[in-house]
């Protein structure tokens, strides 16, 4: 199984030795940098590495990283990934129909050749953020780096730093955009370890309407890279560390997806932030099903009166996958409601991590805050820890937190069995029922059509790895006949 | 060849003995009856005959048509004609009642060498059994038995048995609980089953079941042992005495 998992311990290498590498690294990169005469920028990255510098990776000794170790990605030396080019056709399988519009990215670095921009209503652009840095960084600055904080998190400070390039979309007032917009970040196969640093902006405007796909997958693998075996032999290991800020303005409509479906040596960071104007009305999707370390946060701020943010989530875990999400949820205004809704599917080795934060301020009264965490274990050494943490300064609110932790119906299983449905396929349909919660809080679309048509695959995957059938599944096994 | 034949059946959940040596016979066209008080072994053997593996076999045999039915799983039983209705249905969110039928109806189907059945050639078959059921169809766009009233899932499970039609159909306390209304209706469509090539099972604690479906034969089940068998007029009898007048009775069994 991939090194990159597993539990490492940090003797290896010193920490003077990981800070050299990141300056050089941060060293070669600004040179690189698109907006190097802008002040602004510069000091946003120089200040952001300056704040990584002195926080340094989190250890398991932070509270926020309790469940995740990633002294796996401190102690790589990651470079910035090289240009590569990436025929059409290559790309072909990972290209969704029904966009509005598509941008593609190789390595971090945006390909026009794979993208499409050419059927966006009036008042949407849709740009490579490198682009829009060189042609027009006046509207940047408003915006970029103003919510992402990277005294909070040193993953957010790295991706600042690094910052170069990823995917600028404003809607201008008023504007609806129906279909959605694709982001995908396709990372190829490289002999060394290689890093990238996505970095995102969105603003809705007010009364505007958009959903974003932001897709990440790697190409040289097959197109279900946990399928084969070789995905783990070769090649080295990739980190993603992804930056999203969403901007909603007034009475938007707004909807976000992350799809995580990379290879089992890849590390993925992403970081959305939303910050909701009011009575906006924005959802997070995530769909985990790839990657062999991944962080998910999403932090959004109701910070206007009478937003409402859905924050959903899927989470498919197999072999010794670590899939840690991280909900930051935090309301600033009054009469703003949110709700968390993650489910899990555990097999294997796996370890998932739910962790619901939601902080309500004083000034957010009439708050209604609603989390549910709801997991399946498959196997006896799957793993899952669930946390919710309220911090709430408002005395008129309502917050509810709820998680279960099960296992699939023996029951429910035989019912299905004792009308001719084989056992295989029974437990296919329960997972896909258990899953379809997810799908049903998605708008209806090419984007939840994509989702939807992920997870079918995933399961049918799950189910069809004879190894990942052990501990419980073993106990319905039958053995009885007299 | 019986339709169903069981040869002194022993089961044991979790290490104790619940049926203790089940000599049963069922041909095809037969309604078998089996009453029996509280915690009998009833419906032990209705789930045993469904092939549940939460029970052990340890000694004694079944055949369904010859075939070793203790050597299949629940699914290969029910493709070879079985069907259990449960006496308490599972609800199961996110799966669609009609989608679910379906399903199943062309598991079997596909078992047996038969082409699947598409939505639109489904649609009339299941709407028929719909109104012999007296079910409402909107019922059928929700999940498989989620949030429905208990007569609403006892009348779902003989739809199903309407659809499936199997060779032998097994009623675990499909009564309990239904007013008279909905035990009309349920009987009435176990009754629109019955035929010379279909056996049925009809596993009930209380007689009343039996005056709407009526029995050709009555077994008496009591502590994991058939303790008399004979025709339907023994339902009134145990009605009438009792199960702990049966006990007395055990040496003489008049079938």
């Amino acid at each position: 199984m991939a090194t990159a998992v597993q539990t490492a311990d940090r003797s290896g290498t010193s920490p003077h030795n990981e800070l050299q590498s990141w300056l050089e690294a941060f060293t070669d990169a600004e040179r690189e940098a698109p907006g190097r005469a802008l002040p602004w920028l510069r000091h946003l990255r120089e200040n952001a590495f300056a704040r990584f510098c002195e926080a340094g990776f989190p250890t398991t000794r932070d509270e926020d990283w309790r469940f995740t170790n990633v002294s796996g990605i401190a102690r790589t030396a990651f470079r910035a990934a090289g240009v590569a080019k990436i025929a059409k056709a290559d790309a072909a399988p990972w290209i969704v129909e029904g966009a509005a519009a598509r941008l593609v990215f190789v390595n971090g670095r945006f390909a026009r050749n794979l993208s499409a921009l050419k059927s966006l209503p009036q008042g949407v652009t849709v740009a490579s953020l490198r682009e829009q840095i060189e042609k027009h960084p006046e509207t940047l600055e408003k915006h970029l780096a103003r919510y992402a904080d990277t005294r909070r998190d040193p993953f957010v400070a790295l991706n600042t730093a690094f910052l170069s390039d990823g995917a600028y979309v404003h809607v201008a007032r008023g504007v609806v955009v129906e279909a959605p917009i694709f982001l995908l970040y396709l990372s190829t196969q490289e002999n060394a370890p290689t890093m990238t640093h996505p970095r995102n902006l969105i603003v809705a405007e007010n009364e505007s309407q958009v959903t974003v796909v932001e897709d990440y997958v790697s190409v040289g693998a097959p197109a279900h890279p946990f399928r084969d075996e070789t995905a783990d032999k070769g090649g080295a290991p990739i980190f993603s560390n992804a930056v999203t800020e969403l901007v909603a303005g007034e009475n938007t409509v707004a909807q976000h997806y992350l799809i995580e479906r990379e290879h089992l040596k890849a590390y993925n960071v992403s970081t959305l932030r939303i910050e909701q104007g009011r009575s906006a009305n924005v959802g997070s999707h995530s769909l985990l099903l790839g990657g062999g370390l991944v962080r998910n946060n999403v932090h959004p701020v109701l910070a206007g009166e009478g937003g409402e943010c859905l924050i959903n989530g899927l989470f498919l875990g197999t072999g010794r996958q670590h899939l840690d999400n991280y909900m930051h949820v935090e309301h600033a205004a009054p009469h703003c409601g949110s709700r968390q809704f993650y489910n899990g599917i555990l097999d294997g080795h796996t370890h998932g991590v739910f962790h619901g934060r939601i902080v309500v301020h004083k000034a957010a009264q009439k708050t209604d805050a609603k989390q549910t965490n709801r997991n399946l274990l498959l196997s006896d050494d799957a793993q899952i820890d669930t946390k919710p943490q309220l911090e709430i300064y408002a005395d008129d609110v309502k917050c509810t937190h709820g998680a279960t932790i099960g296992q699939i119906e023996e029951n429910a299983l035989f019912y299905l069995q004792s009308r001719g449905i084989s056992e295989a396929e029974a437990r296919k349909l329960l997972l896909m029922a258990f899953a379809e919660e997810c799908v049903e809080r998605m708008h209806a679309g090419a984007a939840r059509e994509h989702v939807e048509q992920l997870i079918r695959e995933h399961l049918l995957f799950m189910e069809s790895v004879p190894q990942i059938a052990t501990g419980t599944v073993t106990e319905r096994n039958w053995t009885e006949q007299g | 060849m019986s339709l169903l034949e069981i040869k002194n059946l022993h089961v044991t959940v979790g290490g104790q003995e619940i049926l203790k040596g089940i000599d049963l016979t069922v041909n095809a066209g037969e309604v078998h009856s089996i009453m029996g008080p509280n915690g009998s072994g009833k419906s032990t053997l209705a789930q045993v005959l469904a092939r549940r593996d939460a029970y052990t076999v340890t000694e004694g045999s079944i055949t369904l048509d010859g075939k070793d039915l203790l050597a299949m799983k629940p699914e290969e039983a029910a493709c070879e004609g079985v069907f259990l209705a449960f006496q308490y249905p599972v609800e199961i969110p996110g799966i669609g009642n009609t989608y679910f039928l379906r399903s199943a109806l062309n598991a079997q189907r596909k078992h047996r060498g038969l082409d699947e059945m598409d939505a639109m050639d489904f649609l009339p078959l299941f709407r028929e059994k719909l109104r012999l059921l007296e079910m409402d169809d909107k019922l059928m766009n929700r999940s498989l038995n989620e949030g429905f009233s208990g007569g609403e899932k006892k009348r779902n499970e003989i739809l199903q048995m309407a659809v499936l039609e199997p060779r032998l159909a097994i009623l675990d306390e499909t009564d309990s609980g239904l007013d008279i209304d909905a035990l009309r209706i349920v009987a009435n469509g176990v009754n629109s089953l019955r035929s010379p090539d279909r056996a049925m099972v009809v596993v009930t604690h209380y007689q009343r079941l039996l005056n709407y479906i009526v029995p050709d034969f009555v077994h008496v089940l009591v502590d994991g042992r058939i303790v008399l068998s004979g025709g339907k007029e023994l339902a009134l009898e145990l009605e009438e005495k009792g199960y702990a007048w049966t006990e007395a009775e055990t040496v003489g069994v008049r079938a």
